[in-house]
């Protein structure tokens, strides 16, 4: 188990680094599919079957080939020779350093934090079905009128503007 | 157990002659590695038979498509030309391998990979035969349909990478039809889900193994399933851009698209991985609307279970290949208004179908109001698609 | 068997990596971009406490990481869709030239 465990944090973690560090915008958006491919694979470990195919279905099928396109779209000056960081990338990155320390003096301090996994849970699609269907249907209700909202909006922001002849 | 018990066990049962063999050859292992032994065992004989098939099929294709267009397929190499992919396959091998000098090399190297490697993974989850399934995960259809969504990425990868305008273009009109036909396709499997109450394929299968009267308890002999089936395979032919939605590898448009500057074994990469996509999506509408590995009747059942399913499999086909010979190219807008105009509608209708099916009385009253309901909604939409042309009348100019 | 913090700091450092893409790049798409892998790292966090919580039959943490895996696929497309729509105007996605309303 723990070889599975590092091989996929690796290609996480990896591909995350790439992803946010490349000068190439479409070599970031493919580092990104293969993050999202490898966290499909951690929640696999995890035991959550089908959450790691939603995740592969939404995100690698979806949202990397949405940023393909968008990239694509909006290539005006390619080649630039200025760094990809903003000049002020000093800030953000000990922003971010300090919000990783916070979580990990959080995490690690934590008494749950030793906890072994208990036995495998049942958590077959005909019990998530059912949830969805009993429990939690006013959130599905909810997800659906905002996909819907936001397709629609999406749609509309992105259409050209017929030119008023 | 020995030899002869495992001859006599085989012979005796042929159904399940292989599932005899694999569990004869797994405890022959050290009981360390059985696990590994037995999962190595599990995909050797999808890598070694899906492969087989496509050799089998590119003859098959050109041989057929030259009778269709009459004329003679291959005939030079072997008896009646069955050895050419031979020669394809050593042809593709020796070739130079070239590159572009501008092109990205390592996304243009690792799209030929990204595209064969999840096409291979979906196999995992086809039942070929009683009890011959590589891994029985819960949610089957699931795991195919998400892994079958990244090979849109690696279409993209091909078409960037080679920077070429020609290639850019074959692949932005590759994955747009792609992922237009993504929803019709994935609707109209969900009826068969909804109508069994379970992902699992194996479940599906075996929802299917009931004879009532003439006709087998198939999803393809109801009116939701046919409608559904025949959605899901027009749906599989745009997804796997094959004629007559073959525009992003037309030769005659943009000569082959996204793959023009690729050569030599990876171009035959290419080509292994539209094929065998081709035959997932086959055997997964076996799966699902032609019960899978069952017999059509009942006195059959003695003819083994992986025989009916590969004898389906190849008239599958058979009938894409008579479709690629007959039918014209359909244009990109053509194509894009028919998946999101005509057939996303028709796949909605068709799940509200299959709802009034399960819920009203068993008898010809449910036949009868769900094909109205299917067959009315197929009338208004071809009307109001099809409807938006106005020709006029030819004029002809002739040269003075 | 692996204890929970191996999870919860893989989790952290994808966050901060995400919280520093999207403070840090000049592109506008690369800030959406390390929002998204904000996001996952919170949908990681959630399938690992739900694992090896002590009551796995209720599958909050796993209903909790399916809507927020819908809701960022819709909050990605209208991001890029407002993307393009800028990129049309300013003929550039560079954040450092969107100041018009400065000052």
């Amino acid at each position: 188990m723990e070889l599975a465990f590092v091989i996929t944090a690796v290609i996480v973690l990896g591909g995350a680094v790439a992803a946010m560090s490349l000068r190439n915008l479409v070599h970031c958006a493919l580092c990104l599919a293969l993050t999202f491919a490898g966290l499909a694979a951690m929640y696999l470990l995890l035991q959550a079957q089908f959450v790691a195919f939603v995740q592969l279905l939404v995100y690698v099928g979806a949202v990397a080939v949405l940023v393909v396109f968008a990239i694509l779209l909006t290539r005006g000056d390619d080649t630039t020779h200025q760094s990809v960081f903003s000049k002020t990338s000093f800030i953000g990155i000990s922003v971010a350093t300090l919000a990783l320390a916070c979580i990990l003096a959080a995490a690690l301090s934590s008494y749950v934090a030793d906890r072994l996994p208990p036995g495998k849970p049942e958590a077959s699609v005909k019990e998530i079905g059912t949830q969805l269907m009993t429990q939690y249907v006013l959130p599905l209700e909810a997800v659906g009128l905002l996909l819907t909202a936001a397709m629609i909006g999406a749609v509309i922001i992105a259409m050209q503007e017929r030119k008023a002849k | 157990m020995d030899i002869g018990t495992l001859l006599s066990r085989i012979f005796g049962d042929p159904d399940q002659a292989f599932v005899t063999l694999k569990h004869w050859l797994v405890d022959l292992a050290p009981p360390a590695i059985q696990p590994l032994v037995s999962i190595m065992l599990s995909i050797a004989p999808i890598l070694g038979v899906f492969p087989l098939l496509f050799a089998i099929t590119t003859v098959l294709e050109r041989k057929g498509l030259g009778r269709i267009q009459n004329r003679l397929g291959p005939n030079r190499v072997g008896p009646y030309g069955w050895l050419q992919p031979v020669a394809d396959g050593l042809k593709a091998i020796i070739k130079e391998d070239v590159v572009p000098r501008a092109a990205d090399k390592v996304v243009h190297f690792l799209a030929p990979v990204v595209i064969v490697v999840p096409v291979l993974l979906v196999y995992a989850v086809l039942p070929v035969g009683r009890n011959m399934v590589a891994i029985d995960i819960d949610a089957g259809v699931l795991f195919f349909f998400a892994v079958g969504a990244s090979t849109e990425l690696a279409i993209f990868m091909a078409g960037w990478a080679s920077r070429n305008k020609y290639s850019l273009l074959g692949a932005m009109r590759a994955i747009a039809q792609m992922i237009s036909y993504e929803v019709p396709l994935i609707l109209s499997a969900v009826t068969v889900v909804m109508m069994t109450g379970s992902l699992s394929t194996m479940k599906i299968v075996e929802a299917q193994g009931t004879y009532h009267g003439l006709l087998p308890d198939w999803h393809v002999f109801t009116p939701w399933g046919l409608a559904g089936f025949l959605m899901f395979m027009v749906a599989a032919t745009a997804e796997a851009n094959r004629s007559p939605f073959d525009i992003p590898e037309g030769e005659s448009e943009i000569i082959a698209g996204y793959f023009v500057e690729y050569s030599g074994f990876k171009f035959a990469l290419f080509f292994l991985g539209e094929y065998l996509g081709l035959f997932a999506a086959s055997g997964l509408a076996i799966t699902l609307f032609l019960g899978g590995w069952h017999a059509p009747a009942e006195w059959l059942t003695w003819v083994p279970s992986y025989v009916w399913f590969f004898t389906k499999l190849v008239l599958f086909i058979a009938m894409f290949i008579w479709v690629r010979g007959t039918l014209p190219r359909v244009r990109m807008d053509q194509l894009m208004n028919f998946a999101w105009k005509f057939m996303l509608p028709l796949a909605l209708v068709n799940i509200l179908a299959a709802a009034l099916w399960r819920f009203l009385p068993v008898g010809p009253a449910r036949w009868v109001i769900t094909s109205v309901v299917i067959l009315g909604a197929y009338l208004v939409l071809a009307r109001v698609v099809g409807g938006e042309k106005h020709f006029t009348k030819r004029e002809y100019r002739f040269a003075e | 068997m692996i204890p929970l913090h191996y999870y919860l700091v893989v989790s952290g450092l994808l966050f901060s990596i995400g919280l520093a893409g999207a403070l840090t790049r000049r592109n506008a798409i690369m800030v959406l971009v390390g929002i998204e892998l904000m996001l996952n790292a919170a949908n990681l966090n959630f399938i690992a406490f739900w694992r090896y919580s002590p009551n796995p039959e209720a599958l909050n943490g796993l209903m909790f990481a399916i809507f927020s895996i819908a809701i960022a696929a819709a909050e990605a497309a209208v991001g890029l869709a407002l993307v393009i729509a800028i990129y049309r105007h300013y003929k550039t996605a560079d954040v450092a030239k969107f100041d018009v309303l400065k000052g």
